[in-house]
């Protein structure tokens, strides 16, 4: 069973009670898949409970797919125990590295899109998807540096990957917002150039601006609304693939559950006021 | 980046410079800030949920310097944060700014010890009955895998609890403090003061040892007390 096309809301507990008095009020829950592999206690009890009348769905931040280095087997063991427990309608991570020999970085750092790294990655998703006998969405990334090393488009990159693959794409609609902000490229034409066809699931957040002398550079902070550029973009986006699975991710500078609800319905609003064809 | 492009070189640059002031050869320095600011602040962020009270006791902006010591010298060695802080009590302890502060370690632990007790694995109560059955003292008990034996030389549990949000301060005392600190079967995370005696029972328990030769002697009955009270006993053998 794949993901509702409908808007989700990332998890936190704050909002728990909030969520279970309004069943319905979103379709499906993102949680990071790192915050939940403590043994036992309150999280996986919350997370069991959701899914009773939620679709699920987990997102790793831990695995470092974008790493010159062999994937952590250790890792990719808890992911493999966490899936088995709680049994997600999908499973993604990111097109990023996040670690460094035994030193974890709790961050999502840039790598050069070339051949060498294509296959590296290609390598780690075919483990990643082997591992856990599933089929994996894999995210654009927000970025702040670009390398001169790169010789293929990150569209172009995403779009082997899938191909190669055979993974499913996550398209973060502020994350291609804040890229061609910050890079100078212009954010309709990288997603008239992403694989929509490929796309199983769309993220949605805030960010901060930050102002620099030669102009303004965008933090993908998840701590704000999503931006009204945003919006646009992820309106002309559904308007191509048809309605799918919206989460909206808001991890730091918390709202109160009607803010967070409310930012849901605007993308039900929009999901519901395209035409439903999917073909491109 | 000089010579032919090499992915592993090249992380391996961006990653010694996430320490350092400056960044790796032909990265725009702002750009590369960046990053360097959010792998530092979320560590730190990270430490500072785990550790509250220190973050209060030494003040955020010290707290945040102190953070990214610990951070590059101790990074989180699986990208599981929850289980990241083992070491930080020891580091306070040797981290010189901090002499002047000796039972911090010791909160330190216990913040640790309720960060371990929420995420313990679960386990299911035993049946009270069972204690009436048999001679006591061979009696062996299971208690939850979040239970934990916590002491120290310092009034640092009083501390702890003075620091607490909405917390009222008042005089400290000087002597050593124990506590059990565990989770309920209901999710909370409780910290129960203990008497010497007490501490030392719960420690010889979780070591193993039959109830009999666990109490040494003294009055096991305010321990088995608050052990039932909160369904800490998972098992009750002889």
């Amino acid at each position: 069973m794949p993901l509702p096309p409908h808007p989700g809301v990332g998890f936190k507990p704050d909002h728990y009670a909030q969520i279970l008095r309004a069943p319905g009020a979103v379709r499906f829950i993102e949680v990071h898949a790192e915050n939940y592999m403590g043994a036992g206690g309150a999280p996986h009890a919350m997370l069991d409970r959701l899914h009773a009348d939620h679709a699920l769905s987990v997102h790793g931040v831990g695995l470092s797919i974008g790493g010159a280095g062999p994937l952590d087997r250790d890792h990719l063991a808890r992911l493999k125990t966490l899936l088995a427990r709680h049994r997600p309608e999908s499973f993604s991570e990111h097109l990023a590295w996040s670690s460094h020999g035994a030193a974890w970085l709790n961050d999502l750092l840039p790598l050069p899109y070339t051949d060498q790294t294509l296959e590296t990655i290609c390598t780690h998703v075919d483990q990643v998807q082997t591992a856990l006998g599933t089929r994996m969405l894999l995210e654009n990334p927000a970025t702040y540096l670009t390398f001169p090393e790169s010789t293929w488009s990150e569209t172009d990159f995403l779009r082997q990957i899938a191909r190669r693959t055979g993974c499913g794409l996550l398209l973060d609609v502020n994350n291609v917002f804040v890229s061609a902000t910050n890079h100078g490229f212009d954010a309709r034409a990288y997603l008239s150039a992403f694989p929509l066809d490929q796309v199983a699931e769309i993220h949605l957040a805030g960010h901060e601006v930050e102002a620099l002398p030669e102009g303004p550079l965008l933090i993908d902070s998840h701590s704000r609304p999503v931006a009204d550029p945003v919006w646009s973009l992820y309106a002309w986006a559904v308007s191509r693939t048809g309605p799918l699975p919206t989460l909206i991710e808001w991890d730091n500078d918390l709202p109160d559950w009607p803010v967070l609800r409310a930012e849901a319905g605007r993308a039900e609003t929009i999901l519901h006021g395209v035409s439903h064809d999917r073909a491109l | 980046m000089t010579g032919p492009f090499d992915h592993a070189t090249l992380q391996a640059r961006f990653h010694a410079a996430l320490w350092q002031t400056e960044p790796p050869e032909g990265l725009d320095p702002r750009r590369f800030a960046v990053y360097r600011n959010n792998v530092q602040h979320g560590l730190c962020r990270a430490l500072a949920t785990r550790f509250p009270v220190i973050e209060r006791l030494v003040g955020a902006e010290f707290f945040a310097r102190m953070a990214r010591v610990f951070a590059a010298a101790h990074p989180p060695a699986t990208p599981v944060l929850l289980a990241w802080g083992k070491d930080f009590a020891a580091f306070l302890e040797t981290f010189p700014p901090l002499a002047g502060l000796p039972y911090l370690p010791d909160v330190a632990r216990l913040e640790w010890a309720r960060g371990r007790a929420y995420h313990a694995a679960d386990a299911p109560v035993a049946d009270p009955a069972r204690l009436g059955h048999g001679d006591p003292a061979r009696l062996r008990l299971t208690l939850a895998p979040s239970v934990r034996a916590w002491a120290s030389r310092w009034p640092a549990l009083s501390i702890w609890r003075q620091n607490q949000p909405g917390a009222v301060a008042a005089p400290l005392g000087q002597a050593p403090e124990q506590a059990l600190v565990a989770r309920t079967p209901a999710f909370s995370v409780i910290v129960e003061p203990l008497t010497p005696d007490g501490h030392a029972t719960l420690a010889a328990l979780l070591a193993g040892h039959p109830l009999g030769q666990a109490t040494m002697g003294t009055d096991p009955t305010p321990l088995l007390t608050l052990l039932l009270r909160h369904g800490l006993i998972t098992a009750i053998g002889d």
